[in-house]
């Protein structure tokens, strides 16, 4: 991955300024290289990576086994792209192995999940089976661990 | 009772160091950001630490073999080949020391007698010459210049030989100055040891962090002199986990030299310190086989602040050659007409940044001082910015 893309994926926060001074580039060329790559979708967005339990947020999220029966030609797209538009769905993968579809899902509370699960994604035609997770704890989340470390002490000054 | 009788010669000779007075000056502050540190900011990787606490939980807490867990040494010997493109044979040719300190110090101590002159470069990490005279050697000083981006000239260390030299002392990448030796340079030096029938001891403990390319973001070009023509023989590579695997306080190295010198070496080990702990020697094989990955997001992260602090050492008119190693910068203060330690003291007081005098580092480092960039950003950022102002009041 280029180095561009490296220190975003770290921190979006950081303006091509700070970007250019990092990676020993001009201002100007690096901010078109971001402009281009979010044209391009190699950057699909931005967004802060929040600890929701400390955000006093209380909304429910589950991860979805989904199996689902393949078509021809377009093999799982057509319906993995369908379901991925659903609001309350944040990630969507497919996957190898004992499923098919990795469903992050996120709701108000275990109704609203349950029924999405029960009224939209079980009834899509081709969806076989679900299994619903509910996620109970973060401990890390995109690359950042909930408890961080204490900072370990180093000598201010030592040769 | 007068003790300044009592203390061997060797010791008494030795200034207290400069590092030291300073050291004592920012403990006393809690407003400093330190840019005088000489150690990476992270801590070991999860999965070395991991393999730490696993040894421990597997009770291995005894003694290994005087050399080191031989399953260590054939992991060290896979490495340098790797690394250094020379073959150690893991039975004899490889010691496992407690830092790169210890094997400095046991090599001076197996290869000088009394008189014995050891030419080393300055500006240069603190212990060198130390170590020569409390192995009661002759510290032989040969100078790096800023003029040459601290390369070190094989006509510096002609010049210095006499009969009485025994041992050539190499740090490249260097702490302070961050140079890097070209290969070209470093053949001729190589020539000039076996013309005058030299040891040579390299400590290369900066070789994994070099930055190369236009930007630095690739790794640089790093030759060990171990592996040069004719020069196995008669080198003593040293190296270590602390920089490149952010392992400092493991405290662990290891030698590498003709089976004779191991032995000579190892025959000091075994009785002063019998063998390094076997904790880290665990922490130091899953190093080895499993480190290359982190250690190069760190460089690729060193890289990036390296970027940061010579643009803004250019934009804020400081004098610094690009440093090809290491995690230092080691920016030309003379301009603003102060020493060194003019310069370190006066931006700790009224900015409370602190780096190191370079005259810490030997009297060719006047002038200069050393910067480490082996920060966090945004601490870095601060700290350039405060140096900035500094150094805008100076032009004043």
């Amino acid at each position: 991955m280029e180095a561009l893309l490296e220190l975003l994926q770290q921190n979006a926060r950081l303006g091509p300024a700070q970007l250019a001074e990092r990676l020993g580039q001009d201002e100007a060329v690096v901010a078109a290289r971001v402009a281009e790559l979010e044209k391009e979708k190699v950057i699909l967005g931005y967004h802060g990576v929040i600890d929701r339990d400390k955000a006093g947020n209380h909304n429910v999220a589950a991860f979805i086994e989904v199996k689902l029966m393949p078509e021809r030609g377009g093999g799982f797209d057509r319906l993995a792209q369908r379901i991925a538009k659903f609001d309350q769905v944040t990630s969507c993968f497919l996957m190898s192995g004992g499923y098919d579809l990795a469903v992050f899902v996120e709701g108000e509370d275990l109704r609203e999940v349950a029924r999405f699960v029960a009224e939209r994604l079980s009834t899509i035609e081709g969806v076989q089976s679900t299994a619903t997770h509910f996620q109970l704890k973060v401990y890390k989340q995109n690359g950042f661990l909930a408890e961080v470390e204490a900072e370990a002490t180093r000598l201010p000054v030592a040769p | 009772m007068n003790y300044t009788d009592r203390i061997a010669r060797q010791v008494a000779g030795i200034p207290r160091s400069g590092i030291r007075d300073f050291f004592e000056l920012v403990l006393g502050r809690d407003d400093v950001i330190s840019l005088g540190v000489g150690e990476p900011d992270y801590s070991a990787p999860w999965h070395i630490r991991e393999a730490a606490i696993y040894s421990l939980e597997k009770g291995q807490t005894s003694y290994t073999s005087n050399l080191g867990l031989l399953s260590l040494r054939k992991s060290i010997a896979a490495y340098v080949a790797k690394h250094f493109s020379v073959a150690y044979n893991p039975a004899n040719e490889i010691l496992v020391t407690v830092g790169v300190s210890e094997a400095l110090d046991i090599a001076c101590r197996a290869l000088l007698n009394p008189g014995d002159e050891v030419i080393y470069h300055e500006p240069c990490y603190v212990s060198y010459s130390p170590s020569i005279a409390m192995a009661h050697g002759v510290p032989v000083v040969a100078e790096t210049r800023v003029e040459d981006n601290f390369e070190l000239k094989a006509d510096a260390v002609a010049e210095k030989i006499t009969p009485r030299t025994k041992l050539l002392m190499l740090n490249f990448p260097t702490n302070p100055t961050g140079a890097v030796q070209p290969a070209g340079e470093l053949e001729k030096i190589a020539a000039l040891a076996i013309q005058h029938d030299l040891i040579v001891i390299s400590d290369e403990i900066y070789s994994e962090l070099t930055y190369g390319g236009e930007d630095g973001m690739d790794r640089g070009e790093h030759t060990s002199i171990a592996g040069l023509p004719g020069m196995k023989e008669r080198t003593i590579l040293l190296h270590g986990f602390s920089k490149a695997f952010a392992m400092t306080g493991f405290r662990l190295g290891y030698a590498c030299a003709p089976a004779e010198l191991t032995e000579a070496m190892m025959k000091i080990h075994q009785y002063a310190m019998l063998c390094a702990p076997i904790m880290s020697q665990a922490a130091g094989i899953e190093a080895l086989e499993h480190g290359d990955g982190p250690v190069e997001e760190m460089r690729r992260s060193y890289a990036q602040r390296r970027n940061l602090m010579l643009r803004r050492f250019a934009e804020m008119g400081v004098p610094c050659f690009p440093p090809g190693g290491a995690f230092y910068a080691f920016p030309d203060v003379r301009k603003f007409g102060l020493t060194s330690k003019e310069f370190a003291l006066r931006l700790l007081e009224e900015e409370s940044v602190a780096v190191v005098p370079g005259n810490a580092f030997g009297a060719a480092g006047e002038g200069l001082v050393r910067a480490c960039y082996a920060t966090a950003f945004d601490r870095l950022e601060v700290a350039l910015e405060r140096i900035g102002n500094f150094v805008s009041r100076l032009k004043a």
